[in-house]
């Protein structure tokens, strides 16, 4: 049943004060509102919580991009377009790339914001495997200042954020890698476009002296949030090219996971192809040439 | 109860006002308030490109776009692509290729495909799939919509 429109209030604050004070007057009462492809989705079909919505489209400073020499500082309102537009995102985040292509299609990544995809915490969204795996940070502003945390903290159980209701996220920032480094990314799901992952894997190695010095995978829809794999990194990490422990870590990785069944796949497949996937990624990374 | 807003844009060239609910969807108001219902609803949630239109130069889905973001905005709809009764090369190429069934997924079909035109003019078969896929055709008739693409690209656009 659609929703009946004169329920609804929507405002747009045409900066980032008034995006804030509005946000501090009234603690939970307003639901920011950015590209809205997750939004506009429950509305139509009736079943979007809230009725107050904030659309921030217009608060121009959470938009644009910093491409700074040791790192890389997107706007919450990076779309995904603009990520795939960034010279420095092909060049060393290709993980980031290969999840903003891999969400929806054109219409939804040219709508789409990483910020957005961020806060809907939704365990299956595409790109927080990404960022995990960056070891990305977020700036929360409110009208009590800023804060910076890093992302693999931020998602606290499902739905659940490390957000205050009167915060925003304002930026995305990610440490530029150096020297050799491995990205992979792998979605599972029944289609290239618009489909929603039954299992996501993100990592990213550096390497160094003929061994692994970095290690981090992020992981989605195996778990209540997108998820890092402390076990699986603890496995890998410090292992040389050659004899990378495939197998343990295949094993240690089933111990970072806690998948369910659901309308796309069952726990056991979850369970299955995260391990195989993680095979892959490490049968790809023992290929590095050192 | 929310107010209704006075909203300005700029559709298939020609600058429209009308008053709407800030959260009504874009694809509402071309089709109800505007008379422009070449612009069709299917999912009503973004999967299958039947209410594509271009708002300021970037493809998207109406369904999903409340009226307050199309704020000062210039769309084009499908009904914006002929010139009077002269069809785009892409629309008669559509027409001599049977690439309309149903002919539901064909408005979205072709915004899509005009889009993916303007950004690459000479694509490659999995350029053009990769251009449409979030255009669904529930008739599956994709190869003759591919094939009218192609040829628009080739330059075999032309009246019918």
């Amino acid at each position: 049943m659609r929703s009946y429109l004169p329920d609804y209030e929507l405002k747009a604050p045409g900066s980032l004060a008034e995006a804030l004070a509005t946000l501090s007057a009234e603690p939970g009462a307003w639901t920011p509102l950015a590209g809205g492809t997750d939004l506009m989705v429950l509305f139509n079909a009736g079943k979007l919580q809230g009725r107050r919505f904030l659309d921030l489209s217009r608060v121009y400073e959470l938009r644009g991009v910093q491409d700074e020499p040791s790192r890389l500082t997107l706007g919450a309102l990076t779309t995904y377009t603009e990520l795939l537009e960034q010279r420095a995102v092909h060049q060393f985040f290709p993980n980031l790339a290969a999840s903003a292509r891999a969400t929806g299609a054109l219409a939804i990544q040219n709508r789409g914001t990483l910020g957005g995809n961020i806060v809907n915490a939704s365990p299956a969204a595409d790109t927080p495997p990404s960022l995990l795996a960056y070891g990305a940070e977020l700036e929360l502003v409110s009208v009590r200042g800023s804060r910076w945390i890093s992302y693999a903290a931020f998602h606290q159980g499902y739905k659940k954020m490390d957000l205050a209701p009167d915060e925003l996220v304002a930026r995305v920032r990610l440490p530029k890698p150096q020297g050799l480094t491995f990205h992979f990314y792998r979605k599972v799901g029944t289609r290239q476009a618009q489909a929603i992952s039954k299992v996501c894997l993100a990592a990213f190695a550096r390497i160094e002296d003929g061994a692994v010095a970095e290690f981090r995978v992020g992981l989605g829809s195996v778990a209540p949030v997108p998820a890092r794999a402390p076990h699986a990194e603890a496995a890998v990490t410090g292992a040389r090219l050659g004899a990378l422990p495939i197998a343990a870590a295949r094993q240690a990785i089933l111990a970072d996971i806690t998948p369910i069944d659901d309308i796309r796949a069952t726990a056991h497949y979850r369970n299955v192809v995260t391990a195989n996937v993680l095979g892959q990624m490490l049968g790809d990374l023992e290929k590095v040439r050192a | 109860m929310a107010e209704t807003i006075t909203l300005t844009l700029t559709v298939n060239g020609v600058l429209r006002t009308v008053d709407t609910h800030p959260m009504a969807r874009l694809l509402d108001v071309l089709r109800e308030d505007m008379g422009l219902t070449g612009t069709k609803e299917g999912c009503g949630e973004g999967e299958c490109g039947a209410c594509t239109v271009l708002l300021d130069g970037r493809l998207v889905n109406s369904c999903l776009i409340p009226a307050l973001q199309a704020r000062d905005a210039v769309v084009v709809t499908v009904e914006g692509l002929a010139d009077g009764d002269r069809l785009s090369p892409m629309q008669a190429a559509f027409l001599t290729h049977n690439a309309a069934q149903c002919g539901f997924c064909t408005p979205g079909m072709l915004m899509a495909a005009e889009d993916l035109l303007r950004r690459s003019p000479n694509p490659d078969r999995e350029q053009v799939r990769a251009g449409l896929a979030g255009n669904l055709c529930r008739c599956t008739g994709y190869s003759k919509i591919l094939d009218a693409v192609q040829a628009v690209a080739r330059g075999e656009g032309g009246q019918p």
